[in-house]
């Protein structure tokens, strides 16, 4: 028990003498940054499934051409669903003369199941959400539809043979960006009208859909009873937006990397400041060692001294977390659903133990140290207990990294790719600083006095010099990949979208509409169209063996094995697919299909398997001859299996084509719906904007945790910096009492540090190039560019934070009298 | 008193030998001695004569290259270092030339380290008793840099004799001290002695302090010189 109070006792005071702030700071940081991470991605995670149900607005949504029985909506309120009808159509909305094309949607009372409507009492006023729908006898026009009719709230709106009073603006439905018809604004009616509108008859182009929501095992047992009814189309929560969730997943990775490299730099600084702690303690050992403590008894009082110390700083970082989850979230708003469920309490047991691991990890082989204090000290003050072995640091360090990895699994190849690039910047920094001070030995006689007494030092600090830049240039090179990310990476994935990315695509063209239509745009915009056959099928056998979708755990391929997916046919291989495994095919007349490479995986489909297809009531086969990656970040038409020309010959196809239209050129759709009213267009534009800001918004999570990167690579700064501190000020003390001015000995601390500086700056430039490289190869996948500005900009920017900053840190250093520097030291 | 005929410390053919840039440099050669309960030994001798070696042998702060220590009969040359620093905190003292005392502890602190390592109970009371005797009540809540050489140097003092040890060692206690400053606490440290019936055992230049000793031996070259009892 005493020894626990007299670890508190010295813990207390060598906090109030500043000797342990920067392994506290350290570990602040570190926590900070994992668990706002954390924080934000528990959240998320609790959100997904809501946020997916609200862009549904329901549990699971059933799509007919065809109104649905009153036995079958029947048949899911028996099940203890809730249901609500919705019916979508085109049509015209008449004010005055004035005539627009617009989406009516009549829903029933109960609609949304999932999520809010939200609408404005005026147009642009504020919007709030509204729990029910328009009453009997009026309709919610969106802005859009207010604006080209030029009418007003209040006002009447004719639709079909009836007047519908316009009572309020309608801003947002949860299920809209489902259905990605932005072409013609929208009309929300209730659907009670609907009948008296006229525009309804056998045979109109309509969509209904029955919405569902209820326990999950009830909708689950709704779905299995109709999922093999072809002529639903069934959309569940697991189907929504796989555009967000790659850009969700891509998010994680960044923020996955930047947290783990917070870690790292914080256990470096922890490292670095434990050994000036250990060096700072060998005298209160040896007092400690004579007075009778043995050396389990001093183990044991650093222990629990970092061990408070670790778990009040963790604490520590988790509040801050926890308050920079909420900076986060607010930086990701409208990637996640609102509300957002506050997040659970799992982050901090994790942040708790990354702090705790991550002090013991780094700091308890220096600690170890003491343990070899030898009492005779106090009589003899050069006897110093042998330093730790490189590699035991080295050990226990990467150890503790890769115990603490696991907390993102699914980062595990960014995990390993932070590791290898920290491991080859110690190399390089080792190396190279070996060379320079090799070669700096030889400019001595050439240089000025301040350089020669700067470059002496580094010269003769070899270890300590190395030290130093290994933990500079680590620290420099994670900021210089973080800013060569965010410019070079992302500005490649933006521009990856260039402006004549396809903006609407059209489907539904039937085989005898594909030259009108071709020629129509060819007319009309200029755009040679490239079509392409659609053929709904279903995958019946693999090997001859019948496909059961219970056979799968994934749910995805559960999903895929069950419902009927696009065929289509190319010749040759598209510009943004690359083969992956086999050949693509020459003239043959045999049956050939090439798989989307994740498709084939999850289907656990092989190369030169034969796989047996149902088309309608046909039977197709044939065989797999290649699988592909396909870069659907395009929004090019793209397919997951596609067949040799003349396999799908004869079946029943629709074709599609995707096109960029200038938005001048909208009225041109209109004329296209109106002359050809069974194509259905796509508007991607939307849905382009909505990745764009997501990437928009993943780009400023990164830099905010970055934030804490940044922190933690100007820790470990310091920390690099104060290990020579003590030696530094008795030589300044010396030089000072030989008669150096201040002058002089300022310009010896500046070459030293400028010398330091950029060294680390070149490796760091070094090793983030390479790192940036195998990240674009491997981890992000897009192709590799090269910044030349990073091998000027890194290494000044690297002297100059290392002059400032060590200057800074050494100011006390020349304020210190000669003689208290030397009596103290 | 019957324990002042037997020895505290008693030192068997001591040697202590180390590597130099030169060869085998030997410290001590071949040094036999006894120390008696009570008595005050001093131990002299020119810069590198192997005084403070010795002392640290004595005291259980190093080992010797061969021969043997033992102390208050427990053979200290036969323990490991987890023993020597038991035995240091139950029946050792010291005095240091540079105080040692622990910078982050106060005055009070200081003093109670060796009774807390040693679990004693009432560590905040003996040690305040400690400094009470050695004139610093109004002193125990400072820290060491708040106090000048001498203070430092009593609390030392104070801190040694908290444990009631059998033996004191002490090195050089007055060399960072005045003149004046080094007569009391000269004065004090003997006065605790006489009080407590320690063993005190001290290496010095200052003959003057020497000479308040029972016996003196000088070393040289690494042995003892034929001995002059004061």
């Amino acid at each position: 028990m005493s020894l626990f109070r007299l670890s508190i006792t010295l813990l207390l005071r060598d906090w109030r003498a500043g000797e342990l702030r920067l392994i506290g700071l350290a570990v602040i940081i570190a926590v900070a940054g994992m668990t706002t991470v954390d924080f934000f991605t528990d959240r998320v995670s609790q959100v997904t499934e809501i946020q997916a149900t609200e862009l549904l607005a329901a549990d699971l949504v059933v799509g007919s051409a065809e109104p649905f029985g009153q036995e079958f909506i029947e048949q899911a309120r028996n099940m203890g669903l809730n249901t609500a009808l919705t019916v979508g159509f085109r049509s015209v909305a008449v004010f005055d003369d004035r005539l627009e094309l617009v989406e009516v949607k009549a829903v029933q009372s109960g609609y949304p199941l999932r999520g809010r409507l939200l609408v404005s009492e005026q147009l642009f006023s504020e919007e709030a959400s509204s729990r029910t729908i328009p009453r009997p006898g009026t309709a919610w026009p969106d802005a859009r539809l207010f604006q080209l009719l030029d009418f007003n709230v209040g006002e009447r709106v004719n639709l079909g043979s009836s007047s519908l009073r316009a009572e309020k603006v309608l801003t947002y439905e949860p299920d809209r960006g489902g259905d990605m018809f932005n072409i013609a604004p929208r009309l929300l009616i209730n659907l009670a009208d609907l009948d008296a509108t006229g525009l309804i008859r056998p045979g109109s182009r309509a969509t209904y859909r029955l919405l569902v929501s209820g326990p999950g095992d009830a909708v689950t047992r709704f779905r299995d009873m109709i999922d093999d009814h072809d002529e639903y189309d069934i959309r569940g929560i697991r189907d929504a937006r796989p555009e967000l969730r790659t850009a969700l997943d891509r998010a994680d990775q960044f923020l996955g990397l930047a947290v783990l490299v917070s870690i790292a730099l914080a256990g470096l600084a922890v490292a670095l400041a434990a050994q000036r702690y250990a060096v700072r303690h060998f005298d209160v050992c040896a007092i400690m060692r004579c007075v009778g403590a043995d050396s389990a008894k001093i183990i044991k009082i650093y222990f629990f001294q970092l061990l408070v110390l670790a778990v009040v700083c963790s604490g520590i970082g988790c509040v801050i977390g926890y308050l920079g989850q909420s900076g986060l979230a607010a930086l990701m708003r409208g990637l996640v659903a609102r509300p957002i469920p506050a997040p659970s309490m799992t982050p901090v047991f994790a942040g708790m133990t990354a702090g705790v691991m991550t002090v013991l990890g780094f700091a308890m082989p220096q600690i170890l140290r003491l343990k070899h204090v030898t009492p005779l000290r106090v009589l003899r003050r050069d006897l110093v207990p042998l330093p730790v072995s490189n590699l035991g640091i080295y050990a226990a360090a990467i150890a503790c990294l890769v115990l603490l990895a696991p907390w993102k699994p699914d980062n595990m190849d960014l995990i390993l790719y932070g590791f290898t690039g920290l491991a080859i910047t110690g190399l390089a920094s080792l190396l190279a600083t070996r060379l320079a001070i090799h070669w700096l030995n030889r400019l001595r006689s050439g240089v000025g006095i301040a350089a020669r007494f700067g470059l002496a030092n580094v010269v003769r600090r070899a270890g300590l010099s190395t030290a130093q830049i290994l933990a500079i240039s680590i620290g420099a090179m994670v900021l210089t990949l973080l800013v060569l990310v965010r410019t070079d990476l992302l500005a490649n994935w933006h521009n990856r979208l260039p402006p004549d990315t396809p903006n609407y695509f059209l489907i539904n063209i039937q085989p005898d509409e594909v030259d009108e239509v071709t020629k129509f745009i060819n007319d009309r915009a200029g755009l040679a169209l490239r079509t392409y056959p659609m053929i709904r099928a279903r995958l019946i056998s693999i090997n001859d063996e019948v496909v059961n979708p219970d056979d799968y755990e994934d749910e995805r391929a559960q999903r895929f094995a069950r419902r009927t997916f696009n065929l289509s046919v190319a010749d040759t291989l598209r510009e943004d697919n690359r083969l992956t495994a086999g050949a693509w095919w020459e003239d043959t007349s045999d049956n050939l299909f090439s798989f989307e490479e994740e498709f084939a995986r999850t289907l656990r489909i092989s190369l030169g398997d034969r796989l047996e297809f149902k088309i309608a009531d046909q039977w197709i086969s044939g065989t797999v001859a290649s699988t592909r990656w396909v870069d659907w970040d395009s929004f090019n038409v793209n397919f997951f299996v596609v067949a040799n020309p003349g396999t799908l010959d004869g079946y029943p196809a629709t074709y599609i084509t995707s096109f960029h239209l200038a938005p001048e050129n909208r009225q041109l759709l209109i004329e296209l719906v109106k002359a050809w009213p069974s194509i259905t267009v796509f508007d991607v534009d939307a849905i382009l904007k909505q990745v764009r800001a997501v990437m928009e918004q993943v780009v400023k999570a990164v830099e905010f945790v970055s934030g804490f990167t940044l922190l933690a690579g100007i820790i470990v700064l310091l920390a690099a910096l104060q290990t020579t501190h003590d030696e530094r000020r008795y030589e300044a003390a010396l030089q000072s009492t030989l008669g150096a001015g201040r002058g002089h000995i300022l310009a010896g601390l500046v070459a030293e540090f400028a010398i330091l500086g950029l060294i680390a700056g070149i490796v760091a430039a070094l090793t983030a190039t390479v790192a940036e490289v195998l990240l674009a190869e491997y981890v992000f996948r897009m192709d590799i560019v090269i910044n030349p500005w990073v091998w000027l900009i890194t290494p000044m920017l690297c002297t100059l934070l290392v002059v400032i900053g060590g200057l800074a840190g050494t100011r006390k250093i020349l304020s210190t009298p000669p003689v208290l520097a030397l009596r103290q030291t | 008193m019957e324990q002042s005929s037997k020895s505290v410390i008693r030192a068997q053919n001591l040697g202590k030998q180390v590597a130099g840039p030169a060869g085998i440099l030997t410290i001590l050669d071949n040094i036999s001695l006894e120390v008696k309960y009570g008595e005050s030994v001093a131990i002299t001798g020119v810069s590198g004569s192997g005084k403070s070696t010795l002392l640290g042998i004595l005291a259980g702060l190093d080992l010797p290259t061969r021969g043997k220590v033992f102390l208050d009969n427990t053979e200290l040359t036969a323990l490991d270092e987890t023993g020597r620093a038991r035995l240091r905190n139950r029946r050792v003292g010291f005095v240091f030339q540079s105080f040692q005392l622990l910078p982050s502890l106060t005055a009070l602190e200081n003093v109670m380290l060796p009774l807390e390592l040693a679990g004693n109970g009432a560590a905040r009371e003996l040690a305040q008793a400690q400094l009470d005797k050695v004139g610093l009540t109004a002193r125990i809540a400072h820290y060491p840099n708040q106090l000048s050489g001498g203070e430092q140097q009593r609390v030392a003092i104070a801190r040694a004799f908290a444990v009631d040890p059998l033996v004191l060692f002490a090195d050089e206690f007055t060399g960072n001290l005045d003149r004046q400053t080094a007569a009391q606490v000269v004065e004090l440290l003997f006065r605790l002695n006489s009080e407590r019936d320690t063993t005190l055992v001290l290496v010095t230049h200052d003959e003057s302090v020497a000479t308040h000793c029972s016996r003196i031996l000088t070393l040289d070259g690494g042995q003892i010189q034929p001995h002059v009892s004061v």
